[in-house]
């Protein structure tokens, strides 16, 4: 393992999850939920109280656009073929909804309530994460 | 109001993704490339968030309902049993290949192309399946 300096972004990074912090925080301390996106959405096909939902993704989509007034947007260029895409998001969406919750729903909002169940969550699908990009870029590419 | 207050927590929670780099996939997969040139920028957004979390989380259950009074609904589920580690794992392979777990992409929805659009629909689609595939 070498540590990739150039794209080191403690800082930044840091105020970003700081910001998600306060985002969750809103949403459980004003309505009383999770902020954890994989539910949020899993909620919308079932028809479950839709409109905070609708609302919370609504604002997520046109964040982009609020952060573009004040700054540039960093760039969003990927990899990953279109079909390798449709693939990863069918698993994404199976994943998260069989293990009730993704990096925000396990990851942030569960780890802060100190749930064993997160935990085990959040080391599995790292894990995962780090066996795929191993075999991708150390495997195959 | 609590419509708006899910708004804005939809809209403060995207503009940390941006910040954060958590939107751009090239920057997550090297988040997640421990075995090559590792950028552990990642673990710092993690580390952000928790540690505002830790205190709301810890407030919200000390007042037991929220600001505006109302009750506050915190999972209560808490087995560990292969559907939780199977599918967490199934979401970590999608993760890496893509470089989207889902608010980056929902927040990436329409201003970074075709690429999470299509993501996007391969993802409700896989919710989709696994609701239907449970309910029969």
């Amino acid at each position: 393992m070498a540590i990739d300096w150039a794209h080191f972004t403690p800082l930044p990074s840091l105020a970003g999850g700081l910001l998600i912090g306060l985002a969750a925080a809103i949403l459980v301390l004003f309505n009383g939920k999770i902020a954890g996106v994989s539910g949020i959405l899993g909620g919308l096909l079932t028809k479950q109280q839709t409109a905070w939902r609708w609302l919370f993704i609504l604002g997520l989509v046109i964040s982009p656009f609020i952060y573009g007034l004040a700054h540039a947007l960093p760039d969003t260029e990927n990899s990953t073929s279109l079909p390798v895409l449709l693939i990863a998001g069918v698993l994404v969406g199976i994943g998260t909804t069989a293990s009730s919750g993704c990096t925000s729903g396990h990851g942030v909002c569960g780890l802060s309530r100190g749930s064993l169940r997160s935990l085990v969550a959040t080391l599995s699908f790292m894990f995962a994460g780090f066996v795929a990009v191993f075999v991708v870029r150390h495997l195959i590419g | 109001m609590q419509l708006i207050f899910a708004g804005l927590s939809g809209i403060i929670f995207g503009l940390g993704l941006i910040l954060s780099g958590m939107t751009n996939p090239t920057k997550v997969k090297g988040f997640l490339d421990i075995t090559g040139l590792w950028d552990p920028s990642l673990a710092f957004v993690m580390g952000g968030a928790i540690l505002v979390g830790v205190f709301a989380f810890a407030l919200a259950k000390k007042r037991g309902q929220t600001i505006l009074g109302e009750s506050i609904s915190l999972p209560n589920d808490k087995q560990i049993d292969r559907k939780l580690v199977i599918g967490a794992l199934t979401f970590g392979v999608g993760w890496g290949l893509s470089g989207y777990c889902p608010g980056p992409a929902i927040a990436s929805l329409f201003s970074a192309g075709l690429q999470p659009l299509i993501f996007t629909v391969g993802m409700v689609a896989g919710i989709g399946l696994y609701k239907a595939f449970k309910s029969n």
